[in-house]
């Protein structure tokens, strides 16, 4: 069993697409998004940690890019819309403070 | 049992709830909250608690403990045979002779068919589970059982929601019952119905039980809470699923 | 003026009296936490008109709770090759940093449109600005009231 705390994301969307019409996917990122300036309950600074870039690709091909700053809220939810003109896969990525990375795929079909 | 009969049921087992107390009639939080967050509730592609759920779902069938057993090995698919479960919690334990909340339960089970040690009240993976299983009650009435044994727990609940506590003197009665509606400093004072625990609560950016909750509560009275392991926390569980009878499951909730 | 930025880690550069440093790398960028939100728009659109219209940022206008605010952010276009929107970002007037979130739309963006939960200090200015594939720049400011949860955890 891996040390490192399991990166949860959920992904909604990637179903029932239809090709060539736009469609929302709607993400969300477990990710504390700690700005830096919060204290714990015995008066130290809790550090900087922060989700910082997002990008969804279909095959390569950019569908969109987020970069993200301590006003996200934690556990930062996107969502953004995806036009498919045939099967492929779309790719999800994050990257963040202390080396943070985290990428996830899935296969799309649309009818 | 609907929910009329649950609580004439509830109340003819013993517990007499002061008259004219609860605010009627009863609200959820949700109604309290501006309709940006009840969609945030209402949509499982958007509430954050969902994050969860979906690992609550992934330990139900992940071998644990000395034994290796998986919750589904017992108990199966969750969505069929856990359909309902949390609505009827806290109850009465036969083989550990005491009440026991959801936690509690899930607490023995581990210990007891899959030799793995408990899991503290606001950990990770006890939360998903209680998430996961609150999920499968959603939009069912809460149903506190008919259970003559659970009497003096909910009675003791009853008599510490009543009692005023803390530097500044205050009971919850006092705001959520007789106050409720009314405002505190910039936020509405909800009927404080715990009908969806665990709850994201936006102030703590995570998932958190009803203890969380209410230690926070009593530190906002200047109230010592009470230790992690007082019977109080029970108490007050018992007391708050009798009052919200009948009122609809809503885990997971988001809360302010 | 530019001043080259380690592209690995992402900082804070301060204003030094009047220069504003902008720097477009692929994951930093210098953002002044002091800047007003004025200055931080006329950074962004270097030097060109800024017109108010076509980009929407939605937002509710009461915030009961700062912790989470949904907001959306749309400008609508055909999003053909020519015809699109490049980027749509937000700034806000009150945070301790002036950014709130940068949306780039690529080809297989099927809508300029997106959404994202924020959190908002306290009752500001946010502005939404979009830049067109034509060089045209956009914006929406929007006024929002926060008023905080009462019962704050110690």
């Amino acid at each position: 069993m891996a040390d490192e705390p399991r990166v949860r994301t959920l992904i909604h969307g990637t179903n029932a697409l239809q090709r060539g019409v736009p469609a929302q996917i709607r993400i969300t990122l477990g990710h504390p998004m700690e700005n830096g300036l919060r204290h714990d309950g015995y008066g130290n600074v809790v550090p900087r940690n922060l989700a910082t870039r997002f990008e969804c690709k279909l095959d390569g091909v950019l569908v969109v890019a987020a970069d993200l700053y301590p006003a996200i809220a934690a556990n930062p939810f996107l969502a953004f819309w995806l036009r498919a003109d045939g099967p492929g896969t779309l790719s999800f990525e994050w990257w963040g403070d202390n080396g943070f990375h985290h990428r996830e795929t899935r296969d799309i079909a649309p009818a | 049992m609907t929910a009329a009969r649950v609580l004439v049921a509830v109340l003819a087992s013993g517990v007499v709830a002061a008259a004219g107390a609860q605010p009627q009639p009863r609200r959820s939080g949700l109604d309290f909250m501006s309709p940006a967050l009840q969609a945030l509730q209402r949509d499982d592609a958007q509430n954050p608690a969902m994050l969860w759920v979906q690992d609550g779902a992934l330990l139900w069938r992940t071998p644990a403990g000395a034994t290796g057993q998986r919750c589904a090995d017992c108990h199966g698919d969750a969505a069929v045979t856990m359909r309902g479960v949390a609505a009827r919690y806290p109850a009465w334990d036969a083989a550990a002779g005491q009440a026991l909340s959801l936690a509690g339960r899930i607490n023995r089970c581990r210990q007891r068919h899959q030799q793995a040690p408990p899991l503290a009240a606001e950990h990770a993976d006890l939360l998903a589970l209680g998430s996961y299983l609150g999920l499968q009650s959603r939009g069912q009435p809460l149903a506190p059982p008919a259970d003559d044994r659970l009497a003096p727990l909910r009675a003791q609940g009853q008599q510490l929601w009543q009692q005023r506590l803390g530097q500044l003197n205050l009971a919850c009665a006092q705001c959520h019952d007789q106050h409720a509606g009314q405002r505190l400093g910039g936020a509405v004072i909800p009927q404080a119905h715990a009908t969806g625990y665990p709850i994201y609560r936006l102030e703590w950016q995570g998932l958190g039980s009803l203890q969380r909750r209410l230690r926070s509560c009593m530190t906002g009275v200047r109230a010592e809470p009470f230790a992690p392991d007082a019977p109080e926390w029970l108490a007050l569980e018992a007391w708050l699923a009798v009052r919200a009878a009948g009122m609809a499951v809503e885990t997971p909730a988001v809360r302010p | 003026m530019t001043r080259t930025v380690l592209p690995a880690r992402r900082q804070l550069l301060g204003v030094a009296g009047g220069l504003v440093l902008g720097l477009q790398l692929r994951t930093a960028r210098a953002v002044s936490a002091t800047a007003t939100l004025a200055e931080v728009e006329r950074q962004w659109a270097g030097g060109q008109p800024v017109r108010e219209g076509r980009v929407q940022l939605e937002v509710a206008p009461l915030v009961e709770n700062g912790n989470a605010v949904p907001i959306r952010v749309r400008l609508d276009s055909p999003m053909t090759a020519v015809d699109r929107v490049q980027e749509i970002v937000v700034f806000n007037e009150r945070n301790p940093q002036r950014d709130v979130v940068r949306f780039s739309f690529g080809p297989a963006c099927g809508r300029a449109q997106a959404d994202a939960r924020i959190r908002l200090a306290t009752s500001q200015q946010l502005v939404a600005l979009a830049r067109l594939a034509d060089g045209s720049l956009w914006s929406h400011h929007v006024d929002v009231i926060v008023t905080l949860a009462a019962c704050v955890e110690s």
